[in-house]
C-alpha cells in the first residue's frame, strides 16, 4: 500500500505520556504507553471502525492524527503530507480538512455561544464564507443536521443531547472536510437517539464523500457504520479486517472473547452462544506485559508469547492479526 | 412460583423549581421467588425511581411517593416505619448500584463495607463478620480475599470493585436483589464477567433479581420476564423470549428495530424513533409515546391506554394492534 491510496496514512505511530515527579525539578520516571507503534490506511470514502475498551489508546489515537498529541515518534500522513512536518501555519489549514466530532454532546459546545455561533466559529477563524454567506451556510448546514435553521440564534442548553451531536455534526461540515474523526459520537446518547444519529452520519457520507475514522467501544454499531474494523488493546492495533471478514473470522483471540462478550437483542441466539470469558483486568499501560500484550488474559497463551512480541502480520488477504497462533 | 413482591398503583413525583415531574405514573408489577426480571427503558423514564421508591430510598422532599401498595411477605414497604424498613434493607431486599467508583465510602476498608450489613442486621461480632465477608469475596471472584479486606476502594479497579458491591449486596443472602444498571460503567468484556457471576450466584443463593437496564441485549441473556418502560409508565410486560419475537408496543417495536446485532452480516438502514423522550411535567390525558409513533390513531390522543391484555401472560398499553394497524377492541 502507498501513501497516494489512502487518505489518511499513519505509520508507526507512538504516543507515551510522560510521568514526571518532583515539582520545581521534574524528572521523568516513567511512562504511560498509550499509543504503541499502531500503522493503518484509511482510504477515501471509506468508514474505518476502531474498537477497544476503556484505556486501550483508541481516542490518543484520533487526537494524536490530528495532531492534537504531539506524537512521540511516527508519522501521520494525510493527502500524502507528513503532518508532524508542517509548519504551524501550513498545519492550521490542514485542519480544514480533518475534523473531529467529540463523544459528550454537553461539554463539547461553548453555553455562551448560541448555535449560529458555534458553527459558523470555524469559518471564522479560517475566514471563509465571509458576510452573508456565513449565515447562509450556517442556515444550510443546520438543515443539513435536520435541525430547523431558525434555531440558529438559540443557546446550547435548548438542545436534547441528541440535537446537540447533531450542531456538533454540523460545525464539523462547516470547513468542508474531507475526514472526520468521530470519537464516540453517540455513546451518550439513549438507544432510540443513537439509530438518528448514525443514520444521520451515513446520509451525510453518501452525499458528501466524507471519510470517517469511527471510534467507538460499542462493537454492534462498529459492524453496522465501518467498511473496515481495527481492534485496539493496550495501545496496540491486534487485528484489521474488512467488517464481515473480522466479525465472521476473527482470528485474534482478543477479537474473539470481545465478540463473544457482546450481548445480542435475542434471547433464543443468546441461549445457543458460548462465551470466553476473560480472566482479570487490563493491565496498566504504563508498564504493559513482555511480548505479547494479551498474553496475561489470553486462554491460549504459550511460553513464548512472553518472550517474543508477535508481529503484525497479514494472515489472510487484507486480514491483519497480531498473534503467534493466528 | 409464589409471589415474593407485588407492587400495585406505584406513583412517585418530584417537586422542582420548574413544577411537578411525574416520574412514575401509577405502575403495577410483581416479582416472583428466584426469578429474573428486567426492567428496561431509556433514561428519564422512570426505572430506577421505581425501585428507590419501594426501598423509600427517594430523598423527600423533593420526591415523594403518593400513592401505591408494595407488599412483601404480607406487609406493605410503603407503610413501614423507618425502623422497620431499614430491617429489610440490606438484609432481604438489598441493591447493587450502577458506579461502582462513587458507591463506596473512600475512607472506609473494603472489610468494613462489606461486612457492615452482618454486623447491623445479624449481630455477627466484628471477627466472625470479617471471616464471613471473606469467603464472600471469595465466592464473587475476588482473588486474595482476605488480604484485601483492609484495602481501600481505589485500590480495586471498576469490575473489581462491582463484585465487591454484589458481595456486599449478597452478604446476608437476601430475597431479592436490585441490580440498578450494574454493567452500564464497564467495559464488555468486564460486563460478561459480572453477568456471568449473577447467573452463578442465582444458581446457588436462589435469591430473585430485578435488573434494571437500558441494554435489550443483556436482559436478553439474562431475565425471565421484561417489563419496558416509557415516560414513567411501564407499556409492555412479557416473558423474554415472547417480548423479542413477538413485540405489542410500537415503542418495543421500535427500539429492538433501532439496534445493530454484533451478528448481523447484512447492511439495513437503522430504523429510528423520530422526536425525543417526553418531558415529564405533565401527566398526560393521551398515550406518552403517541407524539413519536407512526401507528397512533385518533384514540391515543383521546385515553391513554391500559395495559392490555396481548397474549399469554403478555400485556401491552396500546390502543392499536401493530401486526394490523386496526385498533384492538
Amino acid at each position: 500500500m502507498t501513501p497516494t491510496e489512502a487518505l489518511l496514512r499513519v505509520d508507526r505511530l507512538v504516543k507515551h505520556f510522560p510521568i514526571t515527579r518532583g515539582i520545581l525539578i521534574q524528572r521523568q520516571i516513567g511512562a504511560v504507553h498509550a499509543v504503541d507503534d499502531i500503522s493503518f490506511d484509511v482510504y477515501k470514502g471509506e468508514t474505518l471502525g476502531l474498537v477497544g475498551e476503556s484505556g486501550c489508546g483508541k481516542t490518543t489515537t484520533g487526537r494524536t492524527i490530528l495532531q492534537l498529541y504531539k506524537p512521540t515518534s511516527g508519522s501521520v500522513y494525510f493527502e500524502g503530507r507528513d503532518l508532524s512536518k508542517l509548519s504551524a501555519e501550513e498545519m492550521r489549514k490542514t485542519r480544514q480538512r480533518i475534523q473531529m466530532i467529540f463523544q459528550d454532546p454537553y461539554a463539547s459546545l461553548n453555553p455562551r455561544m448560541t448555535v449560529g455561533e458555534i458553527i459558523a466559529e470555524p469559518m471564522l477563524i479560517h475566514n471563509t464564507y465571509n458576510g452573508k454567506d456565513r449565515q447562509e451556510r450556517v442556515a444550510y448546514l443546520l438543515k443539513m443536521v435536520g435541525l430547523n435553521s431558525a434555531f440558529s440564534n438559540r443557546y446550547p442548553h435548548e438542545f436534547s443531547g441528541g440535537q446537540r451531536q447533531r450542531i456538533g455534526v454540523a460545525r464539523a461540515l462547516a470547513l468542508d472536510p474531507s475526514l472526520i474523526v468521530c470519537d464516540e459520537p453517540i455513546s451518550a446518547l439513549d438507544v432510540s437517539i443513537q439509530a438518528q444519529v448514525v443514520n444521520l452520519l451515513e446520509d451525510l457520507q453518501r452525499d458528501l464523500g466524507l471519510t470517517y475514522l469511527f471510534i467507538a467501544h460499542d462493537l454492534s454499531m462498529v459492524r453496522h457504520i465501518s467498511n473496515r474494523v481495527a481492534v485496539m488493546y493496550l495501545g496496540i492495533i491486534v487485528e484489521l479486517a474488512d467488517r464481515v471478514d473480522l466479525y465472521e473470522d476473527p482470528l485474534h483471540p482478543y477479537t474473539q472473547a470481545l465478540l463473544s462478550a457482546v450481548p445480542i437483542p435475542d434471547p433464543v441466539a443468546e441461549e445457543k452462544r458460548r462465551r470466553t470469558i476473560l480472566e482479570g483486568d487490563v493491565p496498566s499501560p504504563v508498564n504493559p506485559p513482555s511480548g505479547c500484550r494479551f498474553r496475561t488474559r489470553c486462554p491460549i497463551a504459550q511460553p513464548i508469547c512472553a518472550e517474543i512480541k508477535p508481529e503484525f502480520r497479514e494472515v489472510k488477504p487484507n486480514h491483519w492479526a497480531a498473534c503467534h497462533f493466528a | 412460583m409464589a409471589d415474593l413482591l407485588t407492587v400495585q398503583d406505584l406513583e412517585t413525583r418530584f417537586r422542582t423549581r420548574e413544577g411537578m415531574v411525574h416520574a412514575v405514573n401509577g405502575i403495577s408489577f410483581d416479582l416472583k421467588e428466584g426469578e429474573t426480571l428486567g426492567i428496561v427503558g431509556e433514561s428519564g423514564c422512570g426505572k430506577s425511581v421505581s425501585v428507590l421508591s419501594l426501598l423509600r430510598l427517594i430523598p423527600t422532599p423533593p420526591g415523594k411517593v403518593v400513592a401505591g401498595t408494595a407488599s412483601y411477605q404480607g406487609k406493605d414497604l410503603l407503610q413501614m416505619t423507618d425502623e422497620e424498613i431499614r430491617q429489610v434493607r440490606g438484609a432481604q431486599i438489598s441493591m447493587v448500584f450502577q458506579d461502582p467508583m462513587t458507591s463506596f465510602n473512600p475512607v472506609l476498608t473494603i472489610g468494613q463495607q462489606v461486612a457492615e450489613p452482618l454486623e447491623i442486621h445479624q449481630g455477627y461480632s466484628r471477627a466472625m463478620a470479617y471471616d464471613r465477608a471473606a469467603e464472600m469475596l471469595t465466592m464473587v471472584g475476588i482473588p486474595r480475599a482476605k488480604e484485601r479486606l483492609n484495602d481501600y476502594p481505589h485500590q480495586f479497579s471498576g469490575g473489581m470493585r462491582q463484585r465487591v458491591m454484589i458481595a456486599m449486596a449478597l452478604i446476608c443472602t437476601p430475597q431479592i436483589l436490585i441490580a440498578d444498571e450494574p454493567t452500564t460503567a464497564l467495559d464488555v468484556t468486564i460486563q460478561a464477567q459480572i453477568v456471568e457471576l449473577a447467573k452463578r450466584l442465582q444458581d446457588e443463593l436462589g435469591m430473585a433479581i430485578i435488573w434494571i437496564t437500558h441494554d435489550l441485549g443483556i436482559i436478553a441473556g439474562l431475565a425471565d420476564r421484561v417489563n419496558v418502560m416509557y415516560g414513567g409508565y411501564i407499556i409492555e410486560k412479557a416473558p423474554v423470549k415472547e417480548l423479542y419475537a413477538n413485540p405489542q408496543h410500537p415503542y418495543t417495536i421500535g427500539l429492538l428495530a433501532s439496534l445493530p446485532r454484533v451478528d448481523e452480516s447484512g447492511r439495513r438502514r437503522l430504523a429510528s424513533i423520530d422526536g425525543l423522550p417526553p418531558v415529564l411535567m405533565e401527566k398526560p390525558n393521551y398515550c406518552p409515546f403517541a407524539p413519536r409513533c407512526s401507528f397512533a390513531v385518533e384514540h391515543c390522543w383521546k385515553e391513554n391506554p391500559p395495559l392490555l391484555q396481548v397474549g399469554d401472560r403478555h400485556t401491552a398499553a396500546c390502543w392499536v394492534n401493530p401486526k394490523t394497524g386496526g385498533e384492538r377492541v
